[in-house]
Parts: C-alpha cells; structure tokens; sequence
C-alpha cells in the first residue's frame, strides 16, 4: 500500500500543511484501503514546505510547495494513479537503484544525516515508527550488554564534543559525573534554544524526539542517574506536545519507569518549560531555574558534575548531542569517527538562514567549508545579491566575512576566526546588510538577556550598545572605536558566565573585519550597505508605486505628494526617515539608499 | 472550555503541592494559563500554599520574560525580533503591527483582543519574517500580506461576536 506523508514541523505548518493534509484525509476516506496517510516532523528543506511525499515501496517521492489543489492532483495522479511525477515540484525522488533525482537534489547530496536520519522519515507522534527505525535498540544494547564504564568509553572513543556549542568532549563530561558517589544524580536536556537563527533543536524534538529520550536514559545510565530533565522553551509548543506524547509512549513500552527492559535499572524523566530568558542556557543559570529560582549563573567550580541541581551531580547535554548517542552506541566509535575531522568528528546539523535561497537544515560532515553550505547546500545568496557574511554562533558568534569562506566549520577553524561554532545557527547577510547594524542588533539583545549579576557585563554592554547606536545614527566621534575595543575586552574578562565573555563577539568581529564600514559612518554619516534608516535617501520607484496614496497618510511630516493614482514623490527635506512609508506600501514601492 | 480546564489544573497545582522544591515556575506558568496573566492575588496564594515570600516570588516573575503582571489580550501577537528576521525586515513588520493596531510593543489594545510583544526567536528563521499569534505561526510576511492576516483575525472577531449576539437573541 501506498503511503502519503505531511510535513508537520512548525516550518510546515506557518506555510500551511495542516489544510493540505485535511484534504488528503477527505480524499483518503473517499477511496479507502488505497493508502496510509501520516505525518512527519522537518526534513529540512522549510525553503519549499509545504513538503508531500509519496512513498511507494523503496521509492519516494517528494513534492515542494503542496497547497491543497495540489494535494488533489498528486493523490489523482500519483495515489490513485501511477503516473511518473516529473517537474519543478518534484524536490526530491530517491529509489534504491538510482541516484537521488529531483530539483533538490543538491540540497540532500552534500548532507551526512546521523542526527537527522529520522527527522522526515518517520511519524514522531509514533513510537512504533522509531523502533520499526532501530529505535531504542541503543538503549537495549546499553543496558543489557554493556557496563555504564563500556558506555563511558565508547562515547570517549567516537570523539563526541558538546554539540550546544562549547565542544566539550561528551564522554568526559560523563566520566566526571560518573565520578562522584552520590544518592542522586540528574540528567538535563538543554533544550533552551535561545540563540536567535537557530532552529536544529527545535526541529529535531518535533521531528525525532524519541531518539533525544534514548540519548538521554543511555547516559543516566551510563552515570548511574535516577532522574531527569528536558527543559524545553515555551515558544516551541509544538516541541512539547510532541515530547509528551513521546515519553508517555516510552513510558508504556517500558524503556522509562521502574526496571527499564528488566535490567533493574530505574530512570523517568519530565519536561520543563523555559520561561522566556536565554541567560538560562547557560548551565548553571538552567539549574537555577529548574530549581525555581531567578535564572542566575553560579560560580564555577564547583562544576555541575559534582554539585549541580540540587547540590547533586548532574549532566546536562544539549538536544543535539543526546541524540547522537543511541546511534554511536549501536554503530560504534569508529563508524562516528569515520565522519569529520580529527580533532571534530562527527556531523553538525547547521541551520541555514537569513539571505541565502534554501533556508533550512542540514546536517554535513564537520569540516565542510562555509562556501558549500552556502552555494551548494544553500543554493547562493537571494536575488543573484552578493554573498557578504555569515553570522555563526548568535550573539556568542561573530561574523565570518565572504573573504574566509574556504574556511572548513569544526571546532578549531571557527574559533580562530573570531566567530564560535555555537549550537549551529548559520544567518547569511548579503550586501544589503549594514554590519555595524548587525553588532547593534546584537548587543540591543544581550544588554536586554543580561542577567544583571556582573557589573560589566550589565553596565558594560549598556554602554556598548550606547555608542552602536550613536553610530548607526550617524552621531558617532572617532574615539567611539577605541572605547568599543576597550569595553570588549573588560566585559570579556571581568564576566562571569559565557553569556558576558561573548557578547562582545559580533562588535569584535566586525570591527576586525568592517572597520571601514564604521569608519564611514563615523567619518562622511554614510551607511554604504544602506540598512541604517537614518543615514540613507528615501524615494519612491515610479515603476512600482500605482499612486493608491497609503504612503501620503501614514507620513507623519507630510512630506509625500502625489495625486490618486500618480506616482506620487518624497520630499527629501521634510522626510525624517520614520519608514512609515515602506511598512504602509502594499507594492514595495518606496527605496532607501 | 479552556478555562474549565486549566483553572482546576491550577487549583489542582496547587492542592497538590507537597513542598518538592521547583515548583515554583511551573505554578506560575499554570496560573498565567489560567488567567492569562499572573494576578496580585495568584501571588498571595502561591506564597501561602509553597510559603515562598511574595519577594521571592515577584523576583522571579519579573525576571523571565514569559510572565506578565497585566492582563493580556484575547490574541497574544509575538513577533520575532531574531536575527534571521531581522536581516528579513522583521522591523517594517513591528512597525506595521504597531500601525494597524495602534498600540507599541509590550501594549493590549484598548478593546482587549491583540496584546503585542516580541520574542527573540521563535525558531522559524527560513520562514523570516514569522509572528506567531497565539499557538499559529505565520511566515514569510510583508507588510502587505500581515495586514491581510489581521484584517483576517479581525473578520474572525467580528464573527464570533455576532454570532453571540444571535445566540443571545434565540
């Protein structure tokens, strides 16, 4: 029998799924007995969701841009019948003897999916999916063949690092747990994906949070853990129903509870929502607020592995990361190692967004350089504009400028850029975006998410964020500069959790890379990328505008005319740069450079 | 119907309370579900029942973002500032949010349908611009196509409301 499967991330949703696959059950119910109809989390091309696909046997094809007309022709001719699909809607079409075919071809070939190799393939609301997928069989073999020391090792050996960003070699993080001799010790999920452009996590727990849970009781086992956490954000309600459904399955089938596969061994877990503060990623700011506390970061050491939440040992690893583990334990150390690099083995599920055509997911060996993430993976820069930067990192990162794109991403390439790895955000700017602007965005975000503990941190990105907006506003002095670099280094120093010692980052960075476009600001108040409102010329493209006077009534200082259906013109004297007319223009009409 | 539930889920919470320690959070979340914000009065009770100090309590309302001491509005718009949006024009889209409903970010309206806020990222960045409005995330917005989508909620509202009124006239 046939199978029809719906994309229903949140990427699929906001683009419309829900309605297509309302059709595809009418249809379905019409002629029944033809086809099973299902569900499915990313499969990381949300560039071209809503995604449809046609399972027949081995052979799948997969349909982009489905609304539900659409809908109705594929189960036409593709359900119903059986006629070859063949177009510019066909992203994907994958059968055992041939090669991957399709207009995205492109986007899969370059990809090594081990984190992501169930995210599209199965239902994640069905536990009988992920274990028809090899699901829990890690766990199975943890449990019942190895000793937790084997588990340790074999993690040691496949070189796993911290995938939320640190790269933190995993197995050894567990050994320091594993460690110390307690009553009690906790596992944590670090599901608080608060890094803005980044959505791995998010997409991996709607898509296959099974394989986050195995993760997760492999290691409470492997430490000797009776308890755990995911703490998940709030703003991904879709994450969370799936992950209730998904432990209460688990639950069920006996790998949480009480003697898990009948080896004595007792673990559960529970979530817990993030309330909205991206200070709490950091690990002992988590604990805090799981703890029910103000999400405040703790003096290190005493680290986490030995007095964490509650004062008892604790592991805390992101969602990445765990779900790596069940298919290191069944394929092996060496099979992980086979993929990446040396020192950074393994894949990386990067998040490719902002500028670039194929905005999405895609998970790559790690030593792939920028250039194939952006060109070949990401299809190139929007518009046929220039490929400027790219953003790594959030606001921890920085920004790797177009001329190091050869630069390979692992854990010791980036770094030496200025930029960190992060938790896998990749933001794509092209020249259209104003540098100088990207380090106020970003400091406007951490001055805000400042826990407000150390000083320099609280005051010092204040400041910082003082002068960026002096300067984007064209008001800035020369010494402007020095002072940034200055702040930079205090902050830096005189911080103590990582939230503090990056944010200085995306300033460094750019001043490091764009310090003539600072300069022009300072110096001739130009802003050559044309993205700082107050520093360009506002106009009106004739070609566009059809005169429907919108413009004329949202400007605040009248300075538009024009005539009912005439161009209408900006009076360049009078405008004060509010935008208001780009944000009333239904047509796109109004410019600024 | 949403009421019903989450206000015995509140109750409940609370009742069942044993002094397990990090309870605190999840309690707010619960009384914010229930009712839409955290009322002074939530707060007395909370503190009551767990014997954490209202101090402490306030402390850690106003820390996370999640919490609001006002009511909010029937629609809770958030609009993601993060960085992918950003770059995508996220903030001709806050700007448009706050045009057509006439209020500024952190406001209700007056009528007390559209409470507007921002949120750093709401993890949706190849779909940039995205708001969500309630649990619905919408992607790829203009300013063009988020005033046809309020205009929609609008309509939904106008709607809702007449059929009460019929409803109250049979």
């Amino acid at each position: 029998m046939k199978k029809i499967i719906v994309g229903m991330g949140t990427c699929g949703l906001s683009a419309g799924a829900r309605a297509v696959y309302d059709r595809l059950e009418e249809l379905a119910a019409e002629t029944p007995g033809v086809c099973e109809l299902t569900r499915t989390g990313c499969i990381g091309m949300c560039y071209r969701e809503p995604l449809v696909e046609v399972r027949d046997g081995e052979d799948r094809v997969i349909f982009g841009e489905v609304d539900p007309d659409a809908a109705r022709t594929i189960f036409r001719d593709h359900v119903l019948g059986n006629e070859p699909a063949s177009g510019s809607s066909v992203v994907l079409s994958i059968s055992p003897d041939s090669e991957i075919g399709g207009a995205e071809a492109e986007f899969i070939r370059l990809q090594e999916r081990i984190v992501l190799r169930n995210c599209g393939n199965i239902d994640p609301e069905s536990i009988e999916d992920y274990e028809a997928a090899g699901g829990y069989q890690g766990l199975r073999k943890s449990l019942l063949d190895m000793t937790p020391g084997e588990i340790i090792q074999e993690i040691k050996d496949s070189g796993l690092r911290g995938r939320g960003g640190g790269g933190f070699p995993t197995g050894l993080k567990w050994s320091f747990t594993a460690g110390y001799d307690s009553d009690k010790k906790y596992v944590i999920c670090n599901a608080d994906e608060g890094d803005p452009g980044a959505f791995m996590d998010r997409s991996i727990l709607e898509g296959d949070p099974h394989s986050v849970l195995e993760g997760m009781i492999i290691c409470a086992r492997a430490i000797g853990a009776s308890f755990g956490y995911i703490y998940c954000r709030a703003e991904y309600p879709l994450a969370i129903y799936r992950l209730e459904i998904a432990l209460a399955a688990a639950r069920k089938k006996g790998y949480l509870g009480e003697d898990i596969l009948g080896s004595g061994f007792d673990f559960d877990m529970k979530i817990k929502q993030g309330a909205g503060a991206f200070v709490c990623g950091e690990e002992t700011a988590l604990i805090a607020s799981i703890e029910g506390q103000r999400g405040m970061p703790r003096i290190r050491p005493p680290f986490p592995a030995e007095k964490g939440l509650w004062r008892k040992p604790t592991n805390n690893n992101n969602v990445e990361t765990y779900s790596n583990i069940p298919w290191i334990v069944i394929n092996r150390a060496s099979a992980y190692k086979a993929f990446g690099t040396e020192k950074s083995p393994g894949t990386k599920v990067f998040a490719l967004a902002g500028k670039v055509v194929h905005g999405g997911l895609a998970e790559v060996s790690m030593g792939t350089t920028i250039e194939d993430l952006v060109f070949r993976i990401g299809g190139g820069i929007k518009e046929g504009r220039e490929f400027k930067a790219v953003q790594m990192g959030g606001p921890s990162g920085g920004c790797i400028p177009a001329s190091l794109k050869h630069t390979p991403v692992d854990f010791e390439s980036i770094p030496a850029t200025g930029a960190i790895m992060g938790s896998g955000g990749m933001v794509v700017m092209d020249e259209t975006t104003c540098m100088v602007e990207i380090a106020r965005f970003f400091l406007d975000f951490t001055q805000s998410e400042s826990c407000g503990k150390c000083t320099f941190c609280r005051i010092g990105t204040l400041r910082m964020l003082e002068i960026l907006e002096r300067i984007t506003r064209g008001e800035g002095i020369p010494e402007d500069i020095a002072k940034l670099e200055k702040l930079s280094v205090q902050i830096k120093e005189a911080s103590l959790c990582g939230l503090g010692q990056t944010a200085p980052n995306p300033v460094q960075t750019t001043l490091k890379y764009y310090l003539d476009e600072y300069m022009a600001h300072i110096d001739d108040q130009k802003c050559p990328a044309g993205g700082c409102l107050a520093l360009v010329e506002f106009s009106i493209d004739a070609s566009k505008c059809i005169g429907c006077t919108l413009c004329a009534k949202a400007c605040p200082v009248d300075a538009i005319e024009g005539k009912v259906k005439e161009v209408h013109t900006i009076d360049t004297n009078i405008c004060v740069k509010c935008g208001k007319c780009i944000s009333s223009c239904n047509f796109g009409a109004v410019i600024t450079r | 119907m949403k009421t019903a539930t989450s206000q015995s889920s509140f109750n409940y919470r609370l009742w069942r309370y044993d002094g397990a320690p990090g309870e605190l959070i999840p309690l707010l979340q619960s009384a914010q579900d229930h009712f839409g914000y955290v009322p002074r009065r939530a707060i007395s009770h909370i503190s009551g029942v767990t014997g954490i100090p209202e101090s402490d309590i306030y402390g850690v309302i106003t820390f996370y973002s999640q919490f609001r001491l006002q009511p909010m509005g029937k629609y809770v718009i958030r609009a993601c500032a993060g960085t992918a949006c950003h770059v995508s024009g996220a903030r001709m889209i806050i700007e448009t949010i706050e045009d057509e409903l006439g209020i500024e970010v952190g406001d209700t309206s007056e009528d007390g349908l559209f409470t507007f806020n921002t949120v750093a990222c709401i993890g949706c960045c190849s779909l940039a611009p995205v708001i969500m409005i309630n649990d619905d995330t919408h992607g790829r917005l203009t300013p063009a196509s988020l005033r046809k989508l309020l205009k929609g909620y609008r309509r939904k509202i106008g709607e809702s409301t007449e059929t009460a009124v019929e409803a109250v006239g049979e």
